[in-house]
């Protein structure tokens, strides 16, 4: 199917530097963080502009090639995995800022850029970018708008779909068409801008993007409150925000997860407790102030051994940077660790919380749970060994109850990380077959001929995960 | 080209001596990836990052690719500055990862006649051999001296030579003389109150091309409360060796270290190369698996540490120091910062010194692309990170550069030369700086 006619055409439209068969090369883009999920690509081709993201589209859609676009392949889905071969594509040429607008409040960025730049890009003009997911450092702006990444302001601030304003998009048959705008109202017709935001890539390739920006908070706290219970830190989650206070960031971490993170940020983190809240509050100085002394107050009501403040910027810059390191960090206990995220209502997490302990014990796994517990997204984490066969078949039943639980609670099987291959067998659980048929004829309409990242989102089979060895 | 023979038996070998637990370690966050110069030199291609090289690898050892040319030339421009092992959340030890995939790639490939000649006469005799090192490097001080460097570069002989190793002589410093170099201290006292007792490493390209900053490094140590003894039976480290592919050498010249020390009660063993330090805080990993020897090698690495880290132990920054005014910026040495953990110190010292302006570069802890003999092996890359390095001092408006490793030194100096700033700008060994610092003061009150 991959012809030496169509390696050819590729290297007309994009350059012969900006294609790449190499062996090797073909091997480095066959992941991403996801465990367990490999497979080899057919070229990797990295366009230099819209029109030749067009022309790559177009040659892919007549000759039946699959084609599947990568930021900086960390998403933990498989949402990047080339499963079924093809074309992996870069945005490595397009990754400038086109246009900051401060009378709008708005960026207009290409999709290559790092999502830190873009935030350091604007904050040094007094405005704020709020989703900020935990590989910000290294993940594309490009890939956050597919996989509607969220962050740890996401309670307050919303996830990357708050911010998406238009989109300019190669869709599968080539035409280029943009969405939205520098608007704050728009109505005309269907919202494509928010259908794309989370597709998963598998529309469309998103070329451009207009994102709203807001003004950068005046200051900022940063707290921590130990536990000696974990059931107690989930319900002073609960318990602040039915006191009517939405924390910038309201973050979970149970004593194992604390114990690698320690061991990696050397910080000082209170290793001895069973588990931490890290809390941060920004805004107005006297409203901070005000909303993190009621929050001390409430942890302690609920049984916090201790709260404490930090002191100095760079020290809750460490904390945050600590908890944005946990899931690699855990993998220092055991060669494999898988996470999920599965989601519930704020209101109850403290349940989940007690859920994912009991099935933990169920299934004979070890399962360390950190996550964002102020908005209900929550990382059980697995550690195990994927030569050890017989407990991935365990760590599977596991999370398997696991997103039964969530649904069960009102929840939902991904919050944050998306269906990819990881979880298409489990997407009917939270919209019903009826929803996935709905689902799946949005796809067929937009690309029937399945080339835009094949085998993500929709199960192929009854199978429950869709391992690919290399 | 690499023919099927050398390949399977490459990928023989990775299956039988690659750590895989080590390897299964990486779970693929990409947290490396800003961390790593050549990912980002080479406009973000995963092949030349930490976990791309590392799939690669795991994909050798798993047979889904052949180790053919391409995985070769990933590895081989690797500088190995580790860069990404202190932001790897999962501990993943890249550097031994990346020994052991060079050594056996190199062992078992047949390289050209001329670079297996060139080769064999640098790690196997000329290294390991303080005396040629000695008479080698005087050769080049007799080409220096003679008038034969003058009639070279006007003749334009040396135009024949990659543009990299023409800067290279020019800032190459003036050698000491044969006999200076045959005749090395080898017992030195205290110059006050007595606090500790130390063992000097002295390396083979510093105790030759550097000697100058070797001495200024025992002075320190005289100043700072040191008696110091230099055992004499010692040799180069093997860092070169173990970086390269050969490691069964630089394994005999750890057993030759560890004997010429291990009998000296000695409180520490002081280097003043971060790229030696860090080689040699790691014998006990390169020397695991030989029982006579592990725990040998253990408690050899436990006394080393680095001259600047001494050097605040024994609260030198405290004593007077003093330079004209000026601002200063530090080159972190890769090897001192990763593999040693040592990057506060030379800052703290610097920053103690009266007159001194620190103004610390952006990136400073990114490789300024010396590694070893990378710059010349790999000049295209290492020019091109040597541009980014020289752009960022620049912004600092430093006169001085100041660094911990001679690599890194003659790298910054051939940066300077580059770029026409010779008139503006020098870069120095730290321990050259701090003496010069130190006898100021010392001189000003003996004066009063």
């Amino acid at each position: 199917m991959f012809t030496e006619k169509i390696k050819e055409n590729l290297k007309q439209i994009v350059g012969s530097k900006n294609v790449d068969f190499k062996k090797s090369s073909l091997l480095v883009y066959s992941y991403d963080a996801t465990p367990q999920f490999q497979s080899l690509p057919d070229a990797i081709v990295s366009p230099r502009n819209t029109n030749e993201v067009s022309q790559v589209v177009k040659l892919c859609n007549d000759n039946r090639i699959p084609i599947v676009p990568r930021g900086s392949g960390t998403n933990l889905s498989a949402g990047t995995t080339p499963l079924e071969g093809g074309i992996v594509l870069l945005f490595k040429h397009m990754d400038q800022i086109l246009d900051i607008d401060e009378e709008n409040l708005t960026i207009t960025t290409q999709p290559g850029i790092i999502t830190q730049d873009l935030i350091h890009e604007v904050e040094a003009r007094g405005l704020f970018y709020p989703p900020d997911p935990s590989s910000m450092k290294i993940s594309q702006i490009g890939g956050n708008i597919n996989e509607n990444s969220g962050g740890l302001r996401g309670l307050k601030y919303g996830v990357t779909r708050d911010y998406v304003l238009g989109l300019e998009i190669v869709l599968p048959n080539g035409e280029i068409i943009r969405t939205g705008g520098k608007l704050a109202k728009d109505v005309a017709g269907y919202d494509l801008t928010r259908l794309f935001v989370g597709s998963e890539g598998t529309l469309g390739i998103i070329t451009e993007a207009t994102l709203k920006l807001i003004p950068k908070p005046e200051t900022k706290k940063t707290m921590l409150a130990l536990y000696q219970n974990i059931d107690a830190a989930a319900r002073s989650v609960s318990a602040i925000i039915s006191n009517r206070i939405v924390p910038a960031t309201l973050e979970f971490l149970d004593q194992p997860t604390l114990q690698v993170v320690e061991d990696f940020a050397q910080i000082g983190l209170p290793t001895e407790v069973k588990a931490v809240l890290l809390i941060e509050q920004d805004g107005p100085e006297v409203v901070v102030q005000q909303d993190m002394q009621q929050i001390a107050q409430i942890c302690e009501e609920n049984h916090a051994v201790e709260v404490s403040l930090a002191k100095t910027a760079e020290e809750a810059e460490g904390l945050t940077t600590a908890r944005r390191s946990a899931l690699s960090a855990l993998a220092r206990l055991k060669p494999t660790t898988i996470l999920e995220d599965a989601t519930v209502p704020r209101s109850e997490i403290a349940n989940m919380v007690k859920a994912i302990e009991n099935i933990a014990k169920k299934y004979d796994v070890t399962i360390c749970t950190f996550g964002h517990a102020g908005d209900g997204n929550l990382h059980p984490t697995c550690l195990t060994d994927v030569r050890n066969t017989e407990e991935i078949e365990r760590v599977e039943l596991a999370f398997e109850d696991i997103f039964h639980k969530a649904i069960g609670l009102g929840g939902t099987i991904t919050g944050e990380h998306g269906v990819g291959a990881m979880k298409s067998a489990y997407l009917h659980l939270k919209v019903g077959e009826a929803g996935v048929e709905a689902m799946q004829q949005i796809k067929n309409a937009f690309d029937p001929n399945n080339i835009m990242n094949p085998g993500k989102i929709f199960a192929k089979s009854e199978r429950k995960r869709v391992v690919v060895s290399s | 080209m690499m023919n099927t023979k050398e390949k399977q038996k490459i990928q023989t070998e990775f299956k039988e001596k690659m750590d895989y637990d080590e390897l299964l370690n990486c779970m693929r966050c990409g947290f490396c990836l800003p961390s790593c110069p050549t990912y980002i030199e080479s406009g973000k291609d995963e092949a030349h990052s930490p976990r791309g090289r590392i799939a690669m690898m795991k994909a050798v050892v798993d047979g889904d690719i052949e180790p053919d040319e391409d995985v070769k030339r990933s590895l081989d421009l690797c500088l190995g500055c580790r860069a990404c092992e202190p932001v790897c959340p999962s501990g993943v030890n890249y550097g031994h990862l990346l020994e052991q995939a060079r050594d056996i790639i190199y062992q078992n490939s047949n390289q050209s006649l001329p670079i297996k000649a060139a080769r064999n006469m640098a790690f196997e005799h000329l290294f390991p051999n303080q005396k040629r090192m000695i008479g080698f490097t005087s050769l080049v001080g007799f080409y220096q001296r003679s008038g034969l460097q003058n009639v070279t570069r006007k003749t334009g002989l040396l135009n024949l030579f990659p543009e990299t190793l023409r800067t290279m002589e020019k800032v190459l410093p003036a050698i000491p003389k044969k006999s200076e170099m045959q005749n090395r201290p080898r017992y030195l006292p205290s110059l006050t109150e007595e606090k500790k007792k130390v063992a000097f490493f002295s390396g083979c390209l510093m105790d030759t091309v550097f000697m100058a900053t070797n001495d200024a490094t025992t002075k320190l140590l005289q100043y700072a409360g040191c008696e110091i003894i230099v055992p004499e039976t010692q040799g180069c480290c093997g860092a070169l060796h173990g970086h390269s592919g050969e490691r069964e050498r630089a394994k005999e010249m750890a057993k030759k270290n560890i004997k010429a020390f291990e009998d000296e009660q000695v409180d520490y063993i002081i280097t003043n190369a971060g790229g030696c330090g860090a080689f040699l805080v790691d014998y006990d990993h390169l020397l695991k698996d030989e029982p006579n020897w592990a725990e040998r090698a253990l408690a050899f690495t436990k006394k080393i540490k680095d001259i600047t880290s001494i050097l605040i132990e024994l609260n030198f920054h405290q004593l007077d120091l003093q330079l004209d005014e000026q601002i200063i910026t530090y080159q972190d040495s890769c090897h001192l910062k990763n593999g040693q953990k040592t990057f506060m110190e030379p800052r703290q010292l610097l920053q103690s010194i009266k007159g001194v302006e620190y103004v610390e570069m952006k990136d400073a802890s990114r490789c300024c692309g010396s590694a070893g003999i990378y710059n010349i092996v790999e000049s295209e890359m290492s020019m091109q990170i040597l541009e980014y390095k020289m752009e960022q001092t620049k912004k600092t408006n430093a006169k001085t550069i100041v660094t911990a490793n001679p690599g890194c030194l003659l790298q910054m100096k051939l940066g300077i030369e580059k770029e026409g700033l010779s008139e503006e700008m020098e870069a120095v060994h730290i321990v050259d700086i701090l003496l010069k610092a130190y006898e100021n003061c010392n001189r000003l009150t003996t004066s009063n």
